[in-house]
């Protein structure tokens, strides 16, 4: 359906991978007081072809993983295989190479548009960069290609991000996404900043680019409702670590791990008589926090059915059904 | 009696492109103890609507140009400054969307507190801090006596929306408006923030005025719904009413375009085409009539009046209310 093999060699795989910032003091002399570990030792497959789903509260490390990808950081350990190529310690001219094939989409689009620049400079910059089309006239009609695959008129060309709504701006940030003909996209809470009617014009859009250009998505989201939508496997992070793995189908019909049940269960549905019927214990105390961790499970402080072990012993994802990982445990 | 009256409620902005009508003309009561959700798109007006209630509107640019806001029997409009003090944060208290920023930085947990009680009660200072504690256990925040004493940068997000909900019920009041107040929480925090609001505004009998944009929470939260678009309200009614069977284009519209976890997969989202209106340049037709599926010639010709339709209690300003009912069905 979406042309994924399962048993094809997966078009990114993140193996081990850490991210820790270290947490200094002092402008002469720096000393060292310890590190936040926004990723600590993920391990991760996206196939060519799909949409693969990153969810997460604030602070669970979903963006850091992101921008590791797009190599925006540089990865304090671990290895992020793209297409073969391990990508954390491409340096300069390799990661010119590789920003043609991974791009990515941002959050807001008020902040991630030059005021200063008209939609056609902010469309043309990627290829200029990357010497594409030298030819003006042929660049700018590349631009008029771009606005009206992305549901613009090509007109938008001559205007300013100003003048355009949040939606029509976040069209804008999805083209320039695609101008250097990408395959992969990391959408960063792509669609987050927009109203409820605008969403789902922008989610729409992207599925049809999806199919339409064979992209590959990694979409990083907190909205559950978008995301089992848009995606065909979901990764849950909390705390830096990646707590389950699986379909989408899976993961929302049959979740396995404490903490996406007491997501899912949070997550109040548009309909007064199911909401009616409807009890639940909210998951109580807040996410620990990542400079400071809890030993063994980070999830044990809040988890209702943590034992002793919990508290000692982190728990390695395991395979409890077909392609369906779980780091815990107490489940299934 | 309802405790609260809107009457045709109007809130304009001058600036540099032309006069924003933001309110237009709302009117709407809240009964003493229900929730009443207030839902809207940006720049529905429905935030700029609640701010006006109690006269929070920056002037200039912003200008309450008419309506009446009866209070318990008091035009609110009508009160002078000091009078309006006493009923912000006394008789109406106030959550606002972002805790850090509503919160003062400077000074402590205890002191935004117990300011409230002195200002509005004149209790001393014993008197105040015995509620500060009392106030902490109430909206479930542990160890009081150090918390009063830390500042809002020392406090989670969650735990500062629970400190705003503290300083909201302090002087007993009987209504609170929250302005999208779990917007900027995680979805955990944001469940625990909204069971805390709606056990002690029914625990106390306040009432709860809460503006949103999140239809989930609309749904289990709110006992009556107004739903906003370019200003006006476009549809109220109980939530049941206004979930089951819309009455209105626009409702009906928004609540086909999300996806929902409790249905289905859909192959596509049915979003609402077009973008949401420029209110400078609105002529006198329905504001919605470019993005309606069901617009016919009269829609351009004048705006439709909030009309009863459907269930007891329900309006609807659309002129096309009566043919809505099949084509809901339908879809």
């Amino acid at each position: 359906m979406n042309g994924q093999d399962p048993a094809a060699p997966p078009l990114l795989e993140v193996r081990g991978l850490k991210m820790h910032f270290p947490i200094t003091e002092g402008v002469v002399v720096r000393r060292h007081l310890g590190e936040v570990k926004a990723v600590d030792g993920v391990d991760l497959q996206i196939r060519r072809g799909e949409t693969m789903g990153l969810v997460g509260e604030s602070g669970c490390g979903k963006t850091t993983m992101g921008r590791c990808i797009l190599r925006l950081e540089r990865p304090t350990a671990g290895e992020i295989l793209y297409d073969g190529v391990n990508i954390a310690t491409l340096d300069r001219k390799g990661l010119l190479a590789l920003r043609r094939r991974i791009q990515v989409i941002f959050q807001d689009p008020y902040s991630s548009l030059n005021p200063r620049m008209k939609v056609g400079a902010i469309l043309s910059e990627p290829m200029k960069v990357h010497g594409i089309h030298p030819d003006r006239e042929r660049r700018n009609q590349r631009v008029r290609e771009l606005l009206s695959l992305c549901g613009l008129n090509p007109n938008f060309a001559d205007r300013y991000p100003h003048e355009m709504s949040g939606g029509q701006r976040q069209r804008v940030g999805i083209a320039r996404a695609l101008a250097l003909d990408p395959e992969f996209i990391v959408c960063d809470e792509a669609v987050s900043a927009l109203d409820v009617s605008i969403q789902a014009q922008i989610i729409n859009l992207l599925e049809d680019l999806r199919e339409k250009l064979s992209l590959t998505y990694l979409f990083i989201a907190h909205d559950l409702s978008v995301v089992r939508h848009l995606c065909q496997r979901v990764a849950v992070m909390y705390l830096g670590r990646v707590v389950e793995l699986a379909s989408c189908d899976e993961v929302f019909e049959r979740p396995q791990h404490p903490y996406t049940k007491a997501l899912l269960a949070a997550v109040p549905v548009p309909d007064p008589a199911v909401e009616a019927e409807r009890t639940f214990q909210p998951l109580a105390g807040e996410v620990p926090s990542p400079i400071n961790p809890p030993p063994g499970c980070g999830f044990h402080p809040r988890c209702p059915i943590a034992v002793e072990t919990c508290r000692r012993i982190r728990p390695e994802p395991r395979e409890l059904r077909p392609d369906h990982w779980v780091a815990c445990s107490e489940a299934g | 009696m309802a405790l609260l009256e809107v009457r045709n409620l109007c809130t304009e902005f001058r600036t540099g492109v032309g006069i924003v009508p933001a309110v237009d003309g709302i009117s709407y009561t809240v009964e003493p103890g229900e929730t009443v959700a207030i839902v809207g798109e940006s720049g529905s007006g429905k935030s700029v609507g609640a701010l006006s209630l109690l006269r929070l509107i920056p002037d200039p640019p912003g200008r309450i140009t008419a309506g009446e806001v009866i209070f318990a029997g008091r035009d609110l409009l009508r009160l002078s400054e000091a009078e309006m003090r006493e009923v912000r944060g006394g008789e109406i208290g106030m959550v606002f969307q972002e805790p850090m920023t509503s919160l003062n930085p400077v000074l402590t947990i205890g002191r935004q507190i117990t300011e409230t009680l002195e200002q509005h009660r004149g209790a001393d200072r014993a008197e105040c801090e015995r509620r500060a504690h009392e106030l902490l256990g109430l909206v479930g925040i542990a160890d009081a006596a150090r918390r009063l004493k830390q500042y809002p940068h020392q406090l989670s997000g969650g735990m500062r929306q629970r400190i705003m909900i503290a300083i909201a019920l302090a002087c007993e009041p009987k209504m609170i408006i929250a302005d999208e107040p779990t917007t900027a929480l995680d979805v955990t925090i944001q469940a625990q923030i909204l069971e805390l609001m709606q056990r002690l505004t029914r625990q106390l009998g306040v009432a709860l005025i809460v503006i949103t944009h999140n239809l989930g929470v609309v749904a289990r939260y709110a006992d009556r719904v107004n739903v906003m678009y370019a200003g006006r309200i476009v549809e109220s009614g109980s939530a049941a009413a206004i979930y089951h069977n819309p009455r209105h284009p626009y409702t009906m519209a928004l609540l086909r375009s999300v996806p929902r976890l409790d249905r289905p997969r859909q192959a596509r989202l049915d979003p609402i085409e077009g973008q949401p209106p420029d209110l400078t340049r609105l002529d006198q037709g329905c504001a919605f009539r470019p993005r309606c599926r069901f617009a016919v010639e009269a829609c351009a010709a004048a705006r439709p009046p909030l009309l009863p339709i459907g269930a007891p209690g329900q309006h609807s300003a659309c002129f096309r209310a009566a043919d809505l009912a099949a084509a809901g069905r339908a879809a």
